[in-house]
């Protein structure tokens, strides 16, 4: 089994040397900063227990569907663990080249639709269903 | 170093012409001038989509955008927003059709007051990536720890540190190590290949409790790099990951990371190319509350009924399978890879002079904001309830909190004023447990609580101590009988004169400790015992009085 990596890389993972550690993680960084131009969005699914208790299944569901009926293969959908706040879960958090990143709470599978919709592809944040701007921590 | 802040300079053509280059070079030069360029990193980067208003300037992770900065503006923005915290209302960027100002994260109560540790990298990466953990510091202090430390290195930093077992008992962790090293190097002295274990205690079994399990599914790895450096430390050969069968999400994460550090050669032989070996094995627990407790759990990974056995001998002298063994929590797991990274004076910066650092609590019950959260350690119990909580639903009031859970106690709504510290919580006859926190309000019926968690710890007892076989059995039949009204003043000396005796004469943990929601309820809630005896009424309207 390959392991899950966010940089695709050649199929025979070498074991790490000290080094490789920091390139490893200049490669994600550009990814996940959306910095290389590679991919307009990322919207992270936040799936803990309470999460999928809660159905984040459905949520991720939608938009993966979503993302592929309308072929937006610069749209990266991954999943995360529980934010914290298990009592607006399913939570989902977007992330736009060089924006704060922008978390949604208490999302059903329309409500995800809808948030691809309007903020991904239209740039512009459903504030009905925001939580909040911005991260506790920068990656 | 990690960086606190990062601001994002837009670096495209039109925020060049604007003055990007000049407004990026004039803010590397004040912060490095103010001594805040190991905090505050400036980056570049391309097109924001709003450039006619450049230059652009994004702080991360404050979510604040600024446009048309200029350099004059540079030295009022460092003191106002990086040293003061506000953002600077001149050159904020406001769009046009957005006229409900959406709060940033950081103003929200509830994650303005915490401060992760443990926690750093949750809803923040893919806890089935290892390349993400890598991204974020992720196996940089077991690097350093390799090349650049001696195990008993690791050993005193941790000690300086002050990092206490998380678990509950607040055990200070370099002793533990410290202990299990000296074990370890004796018995090698004699038997060279003597090996020794490192396990993780995952048996979260409290109530209410879901700190282990949410650190085991949103970062895998920074337990498995704890335990990696507590390895390198104490002389560990094998690890094992004691998680119960109950938590299958957690157990599959940490499966997949457990593989995924094999493939990288983070865990095996020869780890980064430094001779030290090291692998782990997650072993599932059928969920018995007493395999929380070290020997019991020892016990259960040797195939044995999950019984304590008395101590001394510790787990470090003989522990699994005879040899020396380490056990530490997943939170205190998880703390250890930035105290290494970042030292011990920075540990101990955060939380107060006897528990430094932070503590993961989750919240739940009659509360707005039920989660997990971590705090640093001395944060009040009004802070945790009312600011991070979000106070108590419908309008009601706060009757007492219950931490610890089964071996806990409950803390009265007049002693909010108490800071979180394992001492101070001690003293007013809780625990700080693991972390579980239990909220309940007005409607609440303490005799109902107490015998709630009596239930559970009567079920739960092994049976080996007759103390509390026998006691535990006994506390719940009268505590059932007051619940019924049937009870009679005499049977208050009786629940503390068993209560006490339970304590005295149990041997584990589970023993010593399940009178507690009795004792701290008698001492706080007596008239609600009273009201049920003397006038055939529950205050809390919970209990069926029958007689």
């Amino acid at each position: 089994m390959c392991c899950a990596s966010t940089v695709e890389r050649s199929p025979t993972i070498a074991k790490l040397k000290i080094e490789d550690l920091d390139r490893i993680a200049q490669e994600v960084k550009q990814v996940i900063h959306l910095r290389d131009g590679r991919a307009r969005a990322r919207v992270v699914v936040h799936m803990g227990t309470c999460g999928i208790a809660a159905g984040a299944q459905a949520v991720l569901t939608a938009l993966k569907d979503a993302v592929n009926d309308r072929q937006l293969t610069d749209v990266l959908v991954t999943t995360s663990s529980c934010a914290g706040l298990c009592s607006r879960e399913p939570m989902i958090t977007v992330q736009l080249p060089d924006r704060p990143a922008v978390k949604y709470a208490d999302m059903t599978a329309e409500k995800a639709a809808r948030v691809l919709e309007e903020h991904v592809i239209g740039g512009k944040i459903v504030q009905e269903y925001v939580l909040a701007v911005g991260s506790e921590r920068v990656m | 170093m990690a960086h606190c802040s990062h601001v994002m300079v837009c670096t495209c053509t039109t925020c060049i012409s604007h003055g990007a280059l000049k407004v990026k070079n004039a803010l590397e030069r004040e912060l490095a001038q103010r001594n805040l360029h190991n905090d505050i990193c400036v980056a570049q980067t391309g097109g924001t989509g709003l450039c006619v208003n450049g230059p652009i300037l994004v702080v991360q992770p404050d979510g604040v955008f600024y446009r048309q900065v200029r350099e004059s503006h540079v030295p009022t923005l460092v003191t106002e927003h990086f040293v003061g915290g506000r953002p600077l209302a001149d050159i904020l960027f406001v769009p046009k059709d957005e006229k409900v100002q959406i709060p940033s994260l950081r103003d929200i109560p509830f994650f303005k007051d915490q401060r992760l540790i443990a926690l750093r990298n949750r809803g923040l990466i893919d806890p089935d990536s290892i390349d993400e953990y890598i991204a974020n510091d992720g196996y940089k202090a077991i690097a350093k720890a390799l090349t650049s430390m001696t195990p008993q290195a690791v050993i005193d930093e941790i000690t300086k540190a002050g990092l206490r077992g998380r678990g509950g008992a607040g055990f200070p962790t370099g002793r533990k190590w410290s202990l299990c090293r000296t074990c370890v190097l004796k018995r090698r002295a004699e038997q060279p290949e003597t090996p020794c274990y490192i396990i993780c205690n995952a048996d979260e079994g409290d109530p209410g409790a879901f700190m282990d399990r949410s650190i085991l599914e949103a970062d895998p790895h920074s337990v498995i790099e704890g335990m990696l450096i507590g390895a390198y430390a104490m002389g560990g050969t094998h690890g094992y990951i004691y998680v119960r069968t109950e938590y299958p999400l957690a157990i599959r994460h940490m499966q997949r990371a457990i593989e995924c550090a094999r493939q990288y050669g983070l865990l095996g032989k020869d780890i980064l190319g430094s001779g030290f070996s090291f692998d782990l094995t997650v072993f599932e627990g059928a969920g018995a509350f007493v395999c929380g407790e070290e020997t019991s759990l020892i016990h259960s990974i040797e195939g044995l009924p999950p019984e304590p056995t008395q101590k001394p001998p510790f787990p470090a002298e003989s522990g699994l399978w005879k040899s020396p063994t380490n056990i530490n929590n997943v939170e205190t797991w998880a703390n250890v890879a930035p105290i290494i990274n970042w030292g011990a004076a920075w540990f101990r910066e955060i939380g107060t002079e006897t528990s430094p650092g932070t503590k993961v609590f989750s919240i739940a019950g009659n509360i707005n904001n039920s989660g997990l959260v971590e705090v640093p350690m001395g944060i009040t119990l009004h802070e945790m309830i009312y600011k991070i909580g979000g106070g108590i639903p419908n309008g009601k009031k706060l009757k007492a909190i219950q931490t610890g859970g089964p071996s806990g106690g409950v803390i009265p709504a007049s002693l909010l004023h108490l800071p979180v510290d394992y001492e101070r919580l001690k003293e007013a006859g809780a625990i700080m447990g693991s972390g579980g926190m239990i909220v309940m309000d007005e409607d609440t019926c303490m005799v109902d609580v107490a015998k709630y968690f009596l239930e559970f710890t009567a079920d739960e007892s092994c049976g080996k101590c007759s103390s509390c076989r026998e006691g535990s059995q006994a506390l719940l039949e009268i505590l059932e009988k007051i619940c019924r009204g049937e009870g009679e003043m005499s049977d208050l000396d009786l629940l503390q004169e068993i209560s006490e005796a339970v304590k005295d004469a149990s041997m584990c943990g589970l023993g010593q400790t399940l009178p507690n929601p009795v004792l701290s309820s008698l001492n706080y809630f007596r008239d609600e015992y009273i009201e049920h005896i003397k006038n055939k009424r529950c205050p809390g309207g919970i209990c069926r009085i029958t007689a």
